[in-house]
């Protein structure tokens, strides 16, 4: 059952992705850690967290296109799942501080000690264990996304309006996050860690088995989408997206159909922001403003939604761009970024990846048409050719 | 109310009694009643806005009516449940606009329709037995989509799609089959063809078409049911109704 599920997943494109992703696995962290610094191959540790960082940012596009691209649920709203990832590892990660914080309390984080907390809130325990802490980053936000998808899909909430409660979902964690009495650290979050599984945060190898893991997270969850949309259910999905009233009709339960979509794409939003949290050092209520989510949208359009491939090449792109875009000129990146998204909106439709596909189709069915036009000019030629 | 002999309803396939629903005060079904028997093949005609569509609405739990008794096959209450439990009932509906799955092949189309299960855990892991792959192969020629079945049913003809519809609906296995205007839009050889298959069709099952053409309607050679503002207006052969005054008053004539 599962192998089946597996070699119906593994695409040709699906293949080389992973093989790339793996490679690099294995390849930065050693070009980073056993090369000299002055060596030509060596790759710079601010590098190795950057992409990483990037990674993170594909697994959370991926998990979108699953949604938005095979089911057509425009959610502006994923960055809340990503942020609930990356509270539910920051809270782990605050944890692990122990006593070498500034108020060097053994039990309780600095902000808490500052707003004059004597213990621990109920929903902090468990998160000084590492397996806890990697579980709840995946099932908070599948809670979240079952609970609200349950309610938004059985009441047939559709296009706009689903996309703007997804907003609105984010912007009341927004909110919440924001107050100090929610215990998650208020407008400053969670920050300051120091080490990871017992191993030093800021360190080269840290910071390079931490790629290493994002990049696998990353392979794997491309791997599980692909099985995904290419089994007889994936079908169903894009049916959904296509013509909602047939599936029904057809007796499908589509409530049911989306839901199981919107809460694993939720669960791979909260790896990723699992893993983004020790690579960036922090996690405030600012990873929950919706223009983040919105962002999400733009990388997914620009590589190429319903592609699964796109998304991580948008993501990686849009965001390396920003990188170099922010440095040269800071005032203007959000206006190349919405220039971005009206450029590729009308000339890209299909987004990167989509075009590129449809290219090569085109040619491959020129090359054929043309290969059947030749043979049968050949045969037309034969006869006389006999004579 | 009781305008049927209520002994019809324990043999019937499908059973309308009284059923009445308004949109906004505008009363779409006034009193609708009608019993199809297993195995028929039923026409209904009617002008626009005669309350054709609503009614299929409502026997496929689109829409809940504010009265009225709607049973299938005697002891099932339709009202009480939704569009996919009445779906795997075995109540099929095709559109008046043909609605294929686009961005599918044909073949595709056909697997999804198949009855088999639906559970979201069960189409994850499914896979093509060669008792479905025989069935599709089945409906694919009755359809005469053979040649075509790796093609996108975005790229069928419009007659083609109402086929693999049709073809969809035939996979569904349903016992009653609703079909909204078939032919619109058809050529007159796909028109003629149309009505063959679904002769052919109605040998095993139950169907109502709800259609304009009077041709077609003619070439089905079948019961007749003609609806005028939501109730029915005459009921018999196609002679009979095509001379009752009052359907040539609200239908026919104009």
């Amino acid at each position: 059952m599962i192998t089946s599920f597996l070699a119906k997943a593994l695409g040709r494109n699906i293949v080389v992705t992973v093989a790339i992703l793996l490679t690099l696995a294995a390849l930065v962290p050693a070009l980073n850690l056993l090369t000299a610094p002055d060596h030509p191959l060596h790759v710079p540790t601010y590098i190795v967290s950057l992409f990483g960082k990037y990674l993170t940012y594909a697994l959370l596009a991926l998990a979108l296109d699953l949604v938005w691209g095979f089911c057509g649920i425009l959610s502006l709203g994923h960055a809340a799942f990503f942020a609930l990832g990356g509270y539910a590892m920051g809270m782990y990660l605050m944890r692990q501080i122990g006593a070498r914080g500034s108020y060097g309390n053994p039990l309780l984080p600095d902000f808490m000690v500052f707003l004059n907390w004597k213990e621990l809130p109920w929903f902090w325990h468990g998160f000084d264990m590492f397996w806890f802490a990697a579980l709840m980053a995946v099932l908070a936000p599948g809670l979240l996304a079952f609970v609200f998808g349950w309610f938004a899909f059985r009441s047939r909430v559709n296009g706009v309006y689903l996309s703007i409660i997804t907003q609105a979902m984010t912007f009341a964690l927004l909110l919440a996050f924001f107050r100090n009495d929610m215990g998650f650290g208020g407008n400053n979050g969670l920050t300051d860690f120091k080490d990871i599984l017992g191993f030093n945060i800021q360190s080269q190898g840290t910071r390079s088995a931490l790629f290493a893991a994002s990049a696998v997270a990353l392979a794997l969850s491309l791997v599980i989408t692909s099985g995904i949309v290419r089994s007889k259910y994936g079908k169903i999905l894009v049916g959904v997206r296509d013509a909602e009233s047939r599936t029904r009709f057809l007796g499908y339960r589509v409530e049911h159909v989306k839901l199981f979509a919107f809460v694993v794409s939720a669960m791979m939003a909260g790896v990723a922001g699992a893993l983004y949290v020790p690579q960036v050092g922090i996690i405030n209520p600012g990873e929950f403003d919706p223009a983040n989510s919105i962002e999400v949208v733009i990388w997914t359009a620009v590589g190429g939604r319903g592609t699964l491939i796109g998304p991580i090449v948008g993501a990686i792109l849009v965001n390396g761009g920003k990188s170099v875009f922010t440095a040269a000129f800071p005032e203007f990146w959000l206006f190349a970024l919405g220039g971005l998204f009206i450029l590729v909106t009308l000339f890209l439709p299909k987004g990167i990846v989509g075009t590129v596909r449809q290219f090569v189709e085109r040619r491959r069915e020129y090359h054929k048409a043309k290969a059947a036009e030749e043979a049968r000019a050949f045969a037309a030629a034969e006869p006389q050719a006999a004579e | 109310m009781n305008t049927l002999a209520s002994n019809a309803k324990p043999t019937s396939i499908l059973y309308l009694d009284g059923v009445s629903v308004s949109f906004d005060g505008f009363k779409a079904l006034n009193s609708l009643s009608f019993v199809i028997e297993p195995g028929e093949l039923r026409a209904i005609i009617g002008p626009n806005g005669a309350g054709k569509t609503t009614m299929m609405d409502i026997i496929t739990g689109k829409t809940r009516p504010d009265a009225g008794e709607v049973f299938f096959k005697g002891t099932v209450d339709l009202t009480q449940k939704d569009e996919a439990e009445i779906a795997q009932l075995g109540i099929g509906r095709k559109f008046q606009k043909p609605t294929v799955f686009e961005s599918h092949t044909v073949w595709d189309n056909l697997e999804l329709a198949l009855n088999r299960n639906r559970g979201v855990f069960s189409t994850l892991f499914y896979r093509l037995t060669a008792e479905d792959k025989a069935r599709i192969e089945e409906i694919l020629s009755t359809v005469r989509l053979t040649n075509r079945k790796d093609d996108l049913a975005a790229n069928l003809s419009h007659g083609q799609k109402q086929w693999l519809e049709i073809g969809m609906l035939l996979a569904q296995e349903p016992e009653l089959l609703l079909v909204d205007e078939p032919v619109a839009g058809m050529t007159d050889a796909e028109t003629a063809e149309t009505a063959i298959l679904l002769k052919e069709i109605a040998k095993t099952r139950s169907v109502v078409v709800v259609e304009h053409d009077m041709g077609f309607i003619r070439d089905l050679g079948v019961k007749v049911t003609c609806l005028a503002e939501g109730s029915v207006l005459a009921e018999g052969s196609i002679d009979f109704v095509s001379a009752d005054q009052k359907v040539i008053e609200n239908y026919l004539g104009r």
